[in-house]
């Protein structure tokens, strides 16, 4: 059993360069890490078509269980399957626990300083971080100064990337801290490759990640207003032609809760109410899948129809929760992250864990000066923006792209920030019948109530293009299962 | 239950009996129109298409390939087959975490089914086994949906919605037959008048459970009573409106806060109607008004569970 198998294994490998990224299966020299030995060794003993009919019978099942997400901007088809990879990511227990220490840290002081930011400032008023960034933020919302949220939580469910370097440490790329998306792709990878390779799995000691939905509810359950022993928790929908509907059915199932579209809402005397066969229900507990902007017409964008009307005023009142709190995307703006370290060792005192990838404020002379000058090197994104939209990136862009994007950046620097081109470590993937490296990222999901959770695991997306560094969905990636081993 | 939620099931449920339907009468209508000797094709699709509602755009055009494929897969008319599945897919779409995954999933392989290119082939080929391939996926589903479902409020409307449409379809189905079955033109060959009859039993998968209460004996007031006024047959008006307010009856023990009262006595007077007439009444009487009634009814019954449990104003919901 434990006898390597080079020559197949070697066989095995398609166009399979081993350079500067960091390979998640191989060192340098080309042989296979410890802890991927047993899959590198199943692998190699599987005969071809057994791999395929696996892939497969893999593929039916997430057809059958409509495992899909819409694409925007198309009449025909909207509906696809997430392509998917059939090969685990494996991650160790060391490389684990400082993942989960880490992103504690973190999640702790960004809440910190979305309290201190929606009350007395302190952070701006000690200097740490510039005024203007924070208050010429899109994402700022001036309605939620003084408001009181409950348990003091403003973001209760939190999806950070993550990118290992090539010195194989991992760094944080973004904090997605509005409506982050892909944690039932998590889950269903999860149930389709224990179907898949079953003995390979329990050979491994993978920690489980299937409580994530009961560990939700009771996130969701503890931040309910006072006196609301029983509350009625609801998740709110944007409807069928959200691109993660599929994600919010599963959740509202899993979890046993309703799932609400902004039609089946109204308030009344600050109070919110839904619309049941049986007249009307009180809500006490909102776990929000819509964005700001449409959740309020009243408040936020009035022409939305997607959310509620009167649900500002309601959430005022106290007389419901919803979660994650309105104006959360501030600390995610791409340019307020650069001042997370700082954040961290104001609120807690304390070093940064995982580092930040090194990020140039445009918003200042010297630095856009020399991203300017650097354009082909680097990589540009808008700080508002998420799902892979709005970006440059340098080595992979056109002359003509280079200057669009800076004209835009002189017309408004505040609109972007510049890293350098990561080369991300890569992970290998089942092409066609061979295994081919492709880069990867992490996304553990964050719950925060009582304490913070992080179910051991997350999504690893993957940029299935060869070559290519985007990771997206919406932009031709994939996921794959990600195993913490014990 | 969100009153968005039950509106999706009792149309998911709805479409999938229509296309339930629609399938087995042009099966049935395909087979009687190998026996030439009786009346035309263009005679037989008339008469389907009435029986269907008649939907626009499926005039008799003299080419019965096309019309039946257009019946089949025209997703743009609102009787073919894949509309009324795309209808019930899309409902259950939207309730997805109301209704189990055994359910999603059978939903879902049917429509994948019917788009597929595979079932354009076997239209040409063998359009029975596609059209029993359909009636399988439908079977399945409503398999699933009893044992995987919590028998509770969603459940109800599920069911509220296949007697409903059951109900209608038969007693459209019985009014543009009634003529002929009741007073048959003396030309027709006793041979194939019985196919006819067998037929009209066939549309509404009777035919064997007829025999079991009157024997093969087929006669046109027997296939009357059967249809109307049997209460054991779940393709029977009656036992179909029995089961409509059972369900609105569980429905109300569920919440129970408003009771419906003239949605309770729009079906209690169909009820009535089907419990206490004879077929003997119904022949003497005016037999097309006692079905047209039947259909204006369940259309009352319809708008009354609208008014009731999805759109009824706020003001008087925060009122009780």
């Amino acid at each position: 059993m434990s006898a390597s198998h080079p020559l197949e294994l070697d066989s095995l490998y398609g166009d399979y360069p081993l350079d500067h990224a960091f390979d998640e299966m191989r060192e340098a020299g080309g042989e296979v890490r410890q802890h991927y030995r047993a899959l590198a060794e199943t692998l190699a003993r599987l005969p071809e078509e057994e791999l395929q009919r696996r892939k497969q019978s893999a593929d039916l099942s997430f057809l059958t269980q409509g495992i899909t997400f819409t694409v925007y901007g198309r009449d025909e088809g909207t509906e696809r399957i997430f392509p998917y990879d059939l090969l685990p990511r494996l991650v160790t227990a060391v490389e684990w626990d400082r993942i989960e220490r880490g992103l504690t840290q973190r999640i702790t002081a960004l809440n910190l300083f979305l309290r201190d930011i929606y009350s007395d400032a302190k952070i701006l008023n000690d200097r740490v971080m510039p005024s203007e960034l924070v208050y010429s933020c899109k994402h700022y919302r001036r309605q939620m100064r003084g408001l009181q949220v409950p348990r003091n939580v403003y973001v209760a469910v939190v999806g950070s990337d993550l990118l290992r370097l090539n010195t194989g440490e991992f760094v944080v790329l973004e904090d997605n801290l509005r409506v982050p998306s892909g944690v039932s792709y998590m889950l269903t990878n999860r149930r389709v490759m224990k179907r898949t390779f079953p003995q390979l799995f329990s050979s491994y000691g993978v920690r489980p990640i299937e409580h994530y939905p009961q560990l939700l509810l009771a996130t969701l359950r503890s931040l309910a207003p006072e006196g609301r022993p029983e509350p009625n928790i609801v998740l709110l929908t944007p409807g069928v032609f959200n691109s993660a509907y599929f994600e919010h059915t599963y959740l509202a199932r899993q979890m046993g809760i309703d799932l609400v579209e902004g039609r089946d809402l109204v308030t009344h005397d600050n109070v919110v109410y839904m619309r049941t066969t049986d007249g009307l229900k009180r809500v006490d507990v909102i776990y929000r899948r819509v964005d700001d902007d449409f959740s309020d017409p009243l408040i936020f964008r009035a022409d939305s129809s997607l959310g509620c009307s009167g649900l500002f005023n309601a959430y005022r009142a106290g007389n419901v929760t919803v979660t994650n709190a309105f104006g959360t995307g501030l600390a995610d703006d791409k340019a307020v992250y650069a001042y997370v370290p700082a954040m961290i060792r104001y609120y807690l005192n304390e070093d940064a864990i995982l580092p930040n990838v090194e990020t140039y404020l445009l918003g200042e002379e010297k630095q856009r000066q020399h991203v300017l000058a650097n354009l082909d090197k680097l990589v540009v994104k808008a700080v508002g923006e998420s799902g892979g939209y709005g970006m440059l990136i340098g080595p992979h862009s056109t002359a003509k792209q280079r200057e669009e994007f800076a004209r835009q950046i002189e017309a408004n620097p505040r609109n972007y920030i510049a890293q350098p081109t990561l080369d991300f470590s890569r992970a290998p993937c089942l092409i066609g019948n061979r295994l081919e490296p492709r880069h990867v990222d992490l996304r553990p999901y964050i719950l925060f109530g009582d304490k913070v959770n992080i179910v051991p695991g997350g999504l690893t997306r993957v940029a299935l293009e060869k070559g290519s560094l985007v990771v997206n969905s919406s932009q031709g990636g994939g996921s794959k299962d990600t195993w913490i081993l014990e | 239950m969100l009153s968005r939620v039950a509106d999706s099931l009792y149309w998911m449920s709805r479409y999938l009996e229509r296309a339930e339907n629609t399938t087995r009468q042009l099966d049935v209508t395909m087979g009687l129109m190998l026996d030439t000797g009786g009346a035309s094709a263009e005679t037989r699709w008339e008469r389907l298409v009435a029986s269907l509602g008649k939907p626009e755009g499926l005039e008799w055009n003299g080419d019965l390939e096309s019309m039946s494929r257009n019946l089949v897969f025209d997703n743009l008319n609102h009787a073919a087959i894949t509309f009324c599945i795309n209808g019930a897919r899309e409902n259950a779409r939207q309730v997805r975490e109301e209704i189990s995954t055994e359910q999603w999933q059978r939903l879902n392989r049917l429509f994948h089914q019917i788009h597929s290119p595979q079932a354009l082939t076997q239209f040409s080929s063998s359009i029975n086994d596609l059209l029993a391939s359909v009636i399988d996926g439908i079977h399945l589903f409503k398999g699933v949906s009893d044992t995987t479902m919590i028998h509770g409020e969603g459940w109800q409307f599920i069911r509220l919605g296949r007697y409903l449409e059951r109900a209608y379809a038969t007693a459209t189905l019985l009014e543009v037959h009634q003529p002929e079955l009741l007073h048959p033109q003396e030309r027709e060959h006793a041979g194939y008048q019985y196919l006819e009859m067998v037929g009209l039993l066939r549309c509404c998968t009777s035919f064997e459970a007829y025999c079991q209460v009157y024997t093969a004996d087929v006669a046109p007031d027997r296939i009357l009573e059967f249809l109307l006024l049997n209460h054991d047959f779940p393709h029977a008006i009656r036992y179909c409106v029995d089961s409509i307010r059972d369900a609105i009856d569980s429905i109300q023990r569920i919440g129970g806060r408003r009771p419906p009262v003239e949605l309770a006595a729009a079906i209690g007077r169909l009820h009535a109607m089907l419990n206490f007439t004879t077929i003997e009444e119904i022949l003497h009487g005016d037999t097309p008004a006692f079905l047209h009634t039947i259909r204006e009814q369940c259309l009352r019954i319809h708008e009354m569970i609208y008014r009731y449990y999805v759109h009824y104003s706020i003001q008087s919901a925060l009122a009780s």
